[in-house]
This record gives structure tokens, C-alpha cells and sequence, in this order.
């Protein structure tokens, strides 16, 4: 028997859709957000918006370790982000800026997200980060 | 009424005689201290040349022109505090007018008067000695000479050509070095009992001989060259005070140096009894506007023949003219040498002369090995050694003269012993770059303090190892100790996934045939990578030809240029960059770019690298945009990838009126040849038509320029950061002969260079340098030939265009799409304003006044 996930929690894609270890991204309520595939086959959710470029290319960055933590890295200017949390492990020479993450959950090969309402208003621009 | 006091308003005027190696160091150091712009300085050149090395004289006759052998760059020339007048010679000093005259009849006033006039080469007083065919060992010119003689003899005599050197001291060997290169046989005499008399003891001479006959160079000893026949006013044989005589059509000497010493003789200042100015440990006359520095100058009761005082003096010099009060510390007479390929040391005491002195020897006739360390009566302290055949240990030994050892000295001598040697305990006042003067303690505060990261910085901020480079290793050490204590990696791991370097992840992914990462990181790494291995990796294995780069596993390698295979802008847009061999395009061609720019909406740029850019491009459009492309005929230009860029070529031969070769056909078959190569960094190579060198050549790594008899091939050039002229590898080549040298230096840095470094550096990294890498690439040293080659040859033959083969590949071009939820839309985080009749990325104000955006890319611009 299945558990049919709850409501609120919106379908992305298959599982097969996503490459191991390389991000893509969906769209939610017009939020670009990167999904990332670790080898493990976790899917983690977080901000497709690069804080230090101002450009959406998270989801296009390499995908690795770093102590054991698994990490996308900027293909832009190369900081680090832990995709479980989203803090920022690495600035690469700048003061760190953490990305959101989205509860992102794998269901019978189906991936799905959570958007947490308050979370997901206003443009991710109008954090004033560039 | 006129002024008592002069105010003086524009800088002193500064004359410096004798353009050398010494009198560049000072102009160097005066310009790098003096920022007030005190003094101006005017440098009399007798040569019709800048300043050059003389050191490095003899490597003219394994290829090199004379402008490699240029000190530094042309920089301080331009300086408008410098003037250089080549080709003029100081004629006469008047020491109460403060003026020389100039063979130009010029009169200079000077405030201060620097004599840097160095020496003549002596030559002995032997009947015979001014015979067509007797030479000295000194100049360009000296040399240039020597090899024109001899190539135009040999042609005249149609036989190999017979020579002779006299003097068996280093510029003797230096000389009979140069003999070889020009396939002279060459007999060494020498008057003493002993090669190199005035460095080495008598076994180490011994062991010298060995080694050098052993190369095919005769050598007599003890013997006194009486005179010099001739034939036909030219060198046809030598007679000897004893012995037989010897038959020869070419005679160079090499017996010593004679200080230049005659304006300041003319000009009545104190003469040494050996010649040389008398100056005090200022290197002051008793003149106080005149100073001597270098050869010319007899400092502490003798003239030395080294450059390293002599750089000594000058930095003296700059810093008392600017008010300082440096004295001379005593010369470091240390010498090493790689004379005809054996390497010679001799350093400190080296003759035991002290009272009380020990000596610990390990001769090995057999390996012609010689090594002497002379030691305190306790056997603990250094004073000195000689080291034959095998001077790996010199530059760790060198600076603990006078200090203690520990241990057993012996074991410094083994091959281990070297390794082991000291870095980290060398005392701060050590002296380890004796060419150029730089303490230990002056390297690490240039790590410390001065904040240089790696071996290249510290070159470049103390000139430690800028010379003869024999205190390399130590200052490597040096620089790797202090990083390490500062906390700063510097282990070769390449990241914290792997611990091996490069070269060495090359080396066992070949010869493991390892192709995946996941293979490769469990057995070798730990982890799942990043920024740093995972492209390293991707790059080792496109290099071994594993495929096209985004097969398999092999995508998640590439960082977003290579896995779009385009170029990431700062918008999160891409540019592409067509391939267009040799910068050559028809209309049609360039009509079809246009019309898909036009299409796309896209800026277009033309390169520095004799192409078209086109910009803005999102990452769905890639697809379209190549499909476009590939029809007409283009393909993958590889901009986005650490791999062949271009091979930039001038007109050449077959338009322009002085092109002796088609550099435009060369420089396209060259990047046909080479395209999708997959290196540690960029390659960027050249062809120029002529010597004029249209298409800058010397700025790449690899450059080609057209001769009459063929091709010169010059590498480790680059552009960027860190500008450097590539260096002459081999002169005229055949094309054929040409292709294959270039296929296996490229092949030889793909697998050997370290991750982002380019040909220059390798070069300059590389053990031995540019002669050791000829010799892997020209003469097989290695015996890596065919490997290379067959390397090469598989590249060749399986080079395919990768953005062909993703066109057909419905799995590689599902990554293009935007968003995975939504295939169809288009992501509109992107904004385009118009500017000179093209698009451009918005700025954050324009995106906020909505009004002037033009929006998405495929919108046409109105300007
Ligand atoms: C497009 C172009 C500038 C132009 O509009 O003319 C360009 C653009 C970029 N160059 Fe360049 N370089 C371009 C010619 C050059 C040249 C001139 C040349 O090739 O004759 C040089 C100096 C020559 C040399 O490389 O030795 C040059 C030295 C660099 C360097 C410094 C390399 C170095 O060794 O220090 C970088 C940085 C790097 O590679 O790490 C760089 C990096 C870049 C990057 C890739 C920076 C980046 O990561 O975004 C730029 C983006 C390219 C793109 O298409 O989006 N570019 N770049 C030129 C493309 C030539 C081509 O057709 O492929
Ligand atoms: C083949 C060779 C190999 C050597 N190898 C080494 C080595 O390995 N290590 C080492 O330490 N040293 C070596 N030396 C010695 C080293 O080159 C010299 O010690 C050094 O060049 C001395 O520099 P200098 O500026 O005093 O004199 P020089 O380099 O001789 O320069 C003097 C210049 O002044 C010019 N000049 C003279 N009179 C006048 C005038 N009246 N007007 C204008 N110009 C004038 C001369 O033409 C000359 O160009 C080598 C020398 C040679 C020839
Ligand atoms: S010089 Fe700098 S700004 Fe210009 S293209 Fe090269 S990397 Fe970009
Ligand atoms: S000792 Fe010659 S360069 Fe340092």
C-alpha cells in the first residue's frame, strides 16, 4: 500500500528525471528553485538563485563533498552550500549568504516539495544580495 | 646677482659606464628604490645591445638568439628616467668637469660616475694568437662569430672541424661545451695540473676529467700551448712546450679575464696591482663622484669574476646614492655548473686551507662521482666542499657553511643524504640565492609578511633563483616549509578528496585503465569530489580519449561551461563560440553566424582569438542555436573548455608581400590537429609568416615563425596575468618534423603539468627546463616517444565534433531544458536592454525601471 502524500505537497518530476549528482531546476509558484540529486539518490531542494551573481544557476554547479557534508558549489564564483541546510560553507573570499531549502521528499520514484507559504512570497531579488 | 646655492630642481644626472650584467642590476635597483626620481641615469653601452646575459652566453649554440638571452624586460628601457645608448663607448672621464666624453664625441655632465666596464677576455701572448680562427669567449658577437667561422670552415674544409680551447677553468669547459654543440672535436689544454684549478682539489679534478673525456672531449693537462701555426692566415696547428703537437682549424681562449680598467687609469685614479679600480667597501674611488662596480672594480685588494659580488656592489651603489650606508659584506666565491652536462660545485673552503680542517671524500670512478666535504677538527662544523658529477646537494649545503651539520657529514653526501638536507633549521641570515643575494630569512618573510603564496611569487618579489637557479630546490623547500607552517596546503593533494597530484591521477587512471570517477575516487579519494578534482578527472579522461565528455558519469564532471559547452556569462546566459581554424572564413560562412545571431537575438563580438563571439544565449537556446550552426557547417570552438583555443595565424605567403611560408594553411592544419585536445589549462598556439610575427606567436604557448628554410618553434608563451615570451625550442624545422615536436610537447604537458598551470610555468617547473623538455620531445630522453606519439595519434583519429554528436543524442539534449516541471517555459529571470544596435544584460536599476528592458533575447533590439 501507498501513501498518497499530503496535499499541500506539490509533484516535480520523476526520480529518472534527475541526473545523479547534477542539479535541475522546477519551477514552484514561479520560484525558480534547484533540485539536486546526490549519489545516494537523496533529492534536496534549494534557492536556484545565486546570491553573489544575482543570476539562477545553482542547479548548474558541480556536485560534491566537503567533509563528509554533501555540497553543490556556484559555477558562477564557486562558493559552497551544504544542500541539506543551505548554509554557505565556503564564500570564497566573501562574507557567506545562505540559500533557502525546500522540503523535498522521494515517493514511490516521484519527486515532491513542500513550498512553506511565507517562504516563497516576493522575489528572491528583493533580498538585496547581489 | 647670481645664487650662492643652486636649488636644484630636476634630478642628478647619474652616468653609468659599460652596459653588462652589473651596471643593469644597479640601473634595476636605483629605479626600484629611488620613487622621488633623484637620480636620471644615462648607461654607455659599448655593445650594440641592452644588457644581456652573460652568464647564460653558451646557450646560444643550443638554439637560442640572442634576444632570449635578454635580462628582464624591456620596461626599464622605456622608463623616462633611463637612457640606453647602445653602441657607445666612454672615451675619456674629466674628473674636475665631471663629464665623459663618448665615442660620439657627446659631452655628459654627471653628478655621479659609475664604472661597470667589466673585462677583456685575456689572451696569451703565443705567436700565432691573431690568426683567422683564434677567438675569444666573451660577447654575442664573440660567439656568433666563433659559429659562423666554424660553419662556413667546415663547408670550405668538407670534413668535421678540428678545435682547440685553451684554459681548462669553467669558461674553458663553458667554451669547449659550445665547441661541441657546434660538432667541433675539441681538445681541452690547460697549463695547470688539473681541469678547473682554481675550484676543484685534485680529485675532483681528476673525476672532471674522467666525466669529460668520457663525453668525447680530449683533455691535456700540464700543458703550455708555445705557438700557433698558420695556413694561409688561418689557425692550421698548435705546438706545445712539450709533447705532441695537434692539428686544429679553430682555437678559442679561455685563460682569464683582464679588468677594463683603462678610462679610470686615464683619469688617474689608484689601479690595483692586478689591475682593477681600488675602491673601499662602498665601492667608492677616491673620487667621491666615482664608484666601480662589477669585474672592473678591485674590491678588498682583488677583482672577482663572478656576478654574484658584483650584483652585490651594485645594490651597494643604489642604496648609497640614495643617502644608505651599505658596505660590502665579502664575496661567496661558491660556483656551480653544468658544464657539458656534468655538474660541478665548489663551494666555502673548498681547499682545506683553515688549519685544522677534516675532509670527508667519496670518489666512485665507476658512477665518475666526486664529493669533499671539508669540515672542522670536531668533524661537526662546514667549511666547504667540492662536489663532481653529482651536485644535488649544493644548494642545501652551501648555505651551512660555517654551521653545524649534525649527524654523520658522510651521509650528506649520499644521493638520500641530499634530500634529507636542511630547510627548515637554516638560520635567518643564511644566504641561499648567492647569485642574487637572498637570505632564508628574507624568503620566509617574503611568504610571511609579503603574503607570496607559491615559488613563482617569491621569485618575483626577492629575484631568489632568478639566475643561475642552482639554489632552486632549496628555496622550494623554503617557501613549502614556511606555507606549511603558516597553515597554508601545500602538499601536491590536489584537493581534500585526493592526496595525489595531477600528473600523478594522470598517470594512474592511464596505466590502471581506470574510466569512471566512482572507480577512481573509491580506490584513490574519498568522497564524492568537487570544483577542483571533479573537472580534473573529466579532463584526464577526455585527454585519454574515454569519449564524448558528457557520456555516462563523465557529465557530472563538467562544471557548467563544459556540460552546456558553452561560456557561463554573468546573467546565468552562455556565449558561443564557433570554431574558425587560422581566423580563416568565407562569406558564406560568416553570413550564416550573422543570420543566427539575428535569429537569436544574440551580441556578437568579434575575439581576440581571430573569431566571433555570440553572447546571451540562454541555456534551452543552445541546441537551436548549434543545430544552426553545424548545418552550415561550423562546429565546437571549445572556448568553454580547458582544452586547444586557437591557433592564431597571420596572412602569411600567400597574400602578404613578406610571408616566406603559409602560416594561415599551417596554423589550420594545426587546428584540425589539436582541437578538443583536453589539457591542464588553455592551449593557445600561433603561426607566423614571418619574422615580422603578425600574429604574435611569442605570446602563446606554442608559436611558429616561418624561416627561409622552415619553422621556428617557440613555447611557453602566454598572455593574461602573467605575460611571458614563449622561449625557441628548435629552429628550422621541416613541417613534418615541426608537427611531430609539437604533438609530443603537448602530449608531454597534458600528462604531466599540474591542474591550471599553463605551458610557461610547466616549463619553468620542470626539472632542467626548456633544455631538459627538448631533450624528451627532440631527442627521446625518456624514451617516451612513441607513447606520446601513438597518444597523439589516437587523439587524432578519434577526435569527433561534440556538438554534432549531441545533436543526435536525445538523452544529452534533454539537460538543456529550462526547468524540469515545465519543459515549454522560458525562464525570464533574464533582461536585455538595448546599447550601440545590440543587446545587453539589464542592470540591477534597469530591471527595477521595467520600462527599459527589451526583455527576453529573441526580441529584436531598435536602438
Ligand atoms: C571572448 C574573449 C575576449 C574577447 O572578447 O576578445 C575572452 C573571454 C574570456 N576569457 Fe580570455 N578571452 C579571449 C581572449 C583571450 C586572450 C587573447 C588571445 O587568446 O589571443 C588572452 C591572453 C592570451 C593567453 O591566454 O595567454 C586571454 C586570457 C585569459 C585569461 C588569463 C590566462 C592566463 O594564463 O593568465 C583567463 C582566465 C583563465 O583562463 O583562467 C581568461 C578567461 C576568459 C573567460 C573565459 C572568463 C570567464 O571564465 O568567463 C572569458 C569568457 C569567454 C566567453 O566567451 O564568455 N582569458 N583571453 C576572447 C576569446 C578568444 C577566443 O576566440 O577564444
Ligand atoms: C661564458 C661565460 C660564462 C660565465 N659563467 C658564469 C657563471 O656561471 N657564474 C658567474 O657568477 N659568472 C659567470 N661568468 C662571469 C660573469 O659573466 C661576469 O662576472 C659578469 O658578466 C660581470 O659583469 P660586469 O657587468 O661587471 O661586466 P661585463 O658583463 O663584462 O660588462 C661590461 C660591459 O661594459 C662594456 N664596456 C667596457 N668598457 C666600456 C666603455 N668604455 N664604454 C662603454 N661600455 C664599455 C663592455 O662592452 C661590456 O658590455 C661567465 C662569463 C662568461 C663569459
Ligand atoms: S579581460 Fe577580463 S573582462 Fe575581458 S573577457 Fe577577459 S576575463 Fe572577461
Ligand atoms: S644562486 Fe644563482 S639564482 Fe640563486
Amino acid at each position: 500500500m501507498t501513501t498518497a502524500p499530503p496535499q499541500t505537497r506539490v509533484r516535480l518530476c520523476a526520480l529518472t528525471d534527475l541526473v545523479p549528482e547534477r542539479g535541475a531546476v522546477a519551477l514552484v509558484d514561479g520560484l525558480q528553485v534547484a533540485l539536486v540529486r546526490t549519489h545516494d539518490d537523496v533529492v534536496h531542494g534549494i534557492d536556484n538563485l545565486d546570491p553573489y551573481s544575482g543570476a539562477h544557476v545553482i542547479a548548474r554547479g558541480l556536485v560534491g563533498t566537503r567533509g563528509g557534508v554533501p555540497t553543490v558549489i556556484s559555477p558562477m564564483y564557486k562558493q559552497v552550500w551544504d544542500l541539506r541546510t543551505g548554509a554557505c560553507l565556503d564564500g570564497a573570499g566573501s562574507d557567506p549568504v545562505d540559500l533557502r531549502t525546500w522540503p523535498v521528499a522521494v515517493v514511490d520514484g516521484e519527486v515532491w516539495i513542500e513550498p512553506s507559504s511565507d517562504e516563497v512570497t516576493g522575489s528572491p531579488f528583493d533580498r538585496g544580495v547581489t | 646677482m647670481p645664487e650662492t646655492t643652486t636649488p636644484t630642481t630636476g634630478p642628478q644626472q647619474l652616468v653609468i659606464v659599460g652596459g653588462g650584467m652589473v651596471a643593469r642590476r644597479l640601473v634595476d635597483a636605483l629605479r626600484a628604490r629611488d620613487d622621488a626620481g633623484r637620480w636620471a641615469v644615462t648607461l654607455l653601452c659599448e655593445e650594440p645591445r641592452a644588457p644581456y646575459d652573460r652568464v647564460a652566453l653558451t646557450s646560444y649554440f643550443t638554439g637560442r638568439h640572442p634576444e632570449d638571452l635578454a635580462l628582464g624586460g624591456q620596461e626599464l628601457w622605456d622608463d623616462p628616467l633611463v637612457t640606453l645608448r647602445r653602441g657607445v663607448r666612454a672615451e675619456n672621464i674629466d674628473r674636475d668637469a665631471r663629464t665623459v666624453t663618448t665615442s660620439t664625441g657627446q659631452v655628459l655632465p654627471y653628478d655621479s660616475l659609475v664604472l661597470a666596464t667589466g673585462s677583456y677576455a685575456a689572451v696569451p701572448p703565443v705567436p700565432g694568437k691573431d690568426l683567422r680562427g683564434a677567438f675569444v669567449y666573451r660577447t654575442i658577437d664573440d660567439v656568433a662569430d666563433l659559429r659562423e667561422f666554424v660553419e662556413t670552415r667546415r663547408e670550405e674544409l668538407d670534413r668535421p672541424v678540428r678545435g682547440a680551447v685553451v684554459g681548462g677553468g669553467l669558461l674553458g669547459l663553458e667554451a669547449a661545451g659550445a665547441l661541441r654543440a657546434l660538432e667541433v672535436e675539441t681538445t681541452v689544454v690547460e697549463f695547470a695540473p688539473r681541469l678547473m684549478p682554481l675550484q676543484v682539489d685534485e680529485g675532483g679534478g681528476e673525476g672532471l676529467k674522467r666525466l669529460i673525456e668520457g663525453l668525447g672531449v680530449s683533455v691535456r693537462t700540464s700543458t703550455a700551448t708555445s705557438k700557433i701555426v698558420g695556413e694561409r692566415g688561418a689557425v692550421s696547428r698548435m705546438r706545445f712546450s712539450d709533447g705532441p703537437s695537434l692539428d686544429v682549424d679553430v682555437v678559442v681562449f679561455a685563460v682569464g679575464v683582464r679588468p677594463r680598467d683603462e678610462l679610470a687609469r686615464e683619469a688617474g685614479l689608484e689601479i690595483g696591482e692586478r689591475g682593477g679600480v681600488v675602491v673601499d667597501d662602498a665601492c667608492a674611488t677616491a673620487d667621491p663622484a666615482i664608484h666601480a662596480i662589477g669585474e672592473v672594480a678591485c674590491i678588498g685588494g682583488r677583482c672577482l669574476g663572478l656576478v654574484a659580488p658584483g650584483y652585490t656592489m651594485a645594490e651597494i651603489v643604489a642604496d648609497r646614492l640614495l643617502g644608505g650606508a651599505g658596505t660590502f659584506p665579502g664575496a661567496d666565491l661558491s660556483t656551480k655548473l653544468k658544464l657539458l652536462g656534468v655538474d660541478v660545485a665548489s663551494f666555502g673552503d673548498a681547499f682545506a686551507q683553515e688549519p685544522g680542517s677534516l675532509e670527508v671524500v667519496i670518489s666512485d670512478p665507476v658512477a665518475g662521482v666526486y664529493k669533499k666535504l671539508v669540515m672542522s677538527d670536531d668533524a661537526r662544523t662546514l667549511r666547504g666542499g667540492i662536489l663532481v658529477g653529482d651536485a644535488s646537494a649544493y644548494s642545501s649545503l652551501r648555505p651551512m657553511v660555517g654551521r653545524e651539520l649534525g649527524g654523520d657529514p658522510a651521509a650528506y653526501l649520499l644521493p638520500e643524504g641530499a634530500a634529507a638536507a636542511p630547510a627548515g633549521d637554516l638560520p635567518d641570515e643564511a644566504a641561499v640565492c648567492s647569485c642574487n643575494n637572498v637570505t632564508a630569512g628574507e624568503i620566509r618573510c617574503a611568504v610571511g609578511e609579503g603574503g607570496c603564496t607559491d615559488l613563482a611569487g617569491v621569485k618575483a618579489c626577492t629575484l631568489a633563483g632568478t639566475s643561475c637557479g642552482s639554489c632552486l630546490p632549496l628555496v622550494k623547500k623554503l617557501v613549502t616549509s614556511e606555507l606549511a607552517a603558516a597553515g597554508v596546503e601545500v602538499s601536491s593533494a590536489l584537493c581534500e578528496h585526493f592526496e595525489q597530484s595531477r600528473a600523478q591521477l594522470f598517470d594512474i587512471v592511464r596505466v590502471q585503465g581506470l574510466r569512471t570517477f566512482s572507480e577512481i575516487i573509491e580506490r584513490h579519494g574519498t568522497g564524492r569530489g568537487c570544483d577542483i578534482c571533479k573537472p580534473v578527472i573529466g579532463s584526464i579522461l577526455a585527454s585519454l580519449g574515454t569519449g564524448h565528455i558528457l557520456d555516462g558519469e563523465q557529465a557530472t564532471l563538467q562544471d557548467t561551461n563544459d556540460h552546456v559547452m558553452a561560456n557561463l556569462q554573468k546573467d546565468g546566459s552562455y556565449s558561443v563560440v564557433p570554431r574558425i581554424p587560422g581566423g580563416e572564413v568565407t562569406p558564406e560562412g560568416l553570413i550564416a553566424i550573422g543570420e543566427v545571431a539575428r535569429e537569436f537575438g544574440l551580441y556578437t563580438k568579434i575575439t581576440g582569438g581571430q573569431r566571433i563571439d555570440l553572447f546571451g544565449a540562454r541555456m534551452d537556446q543552445l541546441p537551436g542555436i548549434w543545430r544552426r550552426l553545424v548545418d552550415a557547417g561550423f562546429e565546437s570552438g571549445h572556448a568553454y573548455g580547458k582544452s586547444l583555443r586557437t591557433v592564431k595565424s597571420c596572412v602569411g605567403s600567400t597574400w602578404c608581400r613578406f610571408g616566406v611560408q603559409d602560416s594561415v594553411g599551417l596554423a589550420i592544419d594545426l587546428e584540425l590537429r589539436y582541437r578538443g585536445l583536453r589539457s591542464p589549462h588553455k592551449i593557445k598556439l600561433g603561426v607566423s609568416g614571418c619574422a615580422r610575427e603578425c600574429a604574435e606567436a611569442r605570446g602563446k604557448d606554442v608559436g611558429i615563425i616561418a624561416t627561409d628554410k622552415g619553422w621556428n618553434l617557440y613555447v611557453g608563451g602566454n598572455g593574461g596575468f602573467t605575460p611571458k615570451h614563449a622561449r625557441l625550442l628548435a629552429e628550422d624545422l621541416d613541417t613534418e618534423t615541426l608537427v611531430r615536436t609539437i604533438d609530443r610537447f603537448l602530449m608531454y604537458y597534458v600528462r604531466t603539468a599540474d591542474r591550471l598551470q599553463r605551458t610557461a610555468p610547466w616549463v619553468e617547473e620542470h626539472e632542467g627546463g626548456l633544455d631538459a623538455i627538448r631533450a624528451v620531445v627532440m631527442d627521446d630522453s625518456l624514451g617516451i616517444a612513441d607513447d606520446l606519439d601513438a597518444a597523439m595519434a589516437a587523439h587524432v583519429g578519434n577526435y569527433r565534433d561534440e556538438w554534432a554528436a549531441t545533436l543526435a543524442d536525445p538523452d544529452k539534449l534533454a539537460r538543456f531544458a529550462s526547468f524540469v516541471n515545465a519543459p515549454d517555459a522560458v525562464d525570464d529571470s533574464l533582461a536585455y536592454v538595448g546599447e550601440r544596435g545590440q543587446a545587453r544584460p539589464a542592470t540591477p536599476q534597469e530591471r527595477s525601471d521595467a520600462s527599459v528592458l527589451i526583455a527576453g533575447t529573441t526580441l529584436e533590439v531598435r536602438s
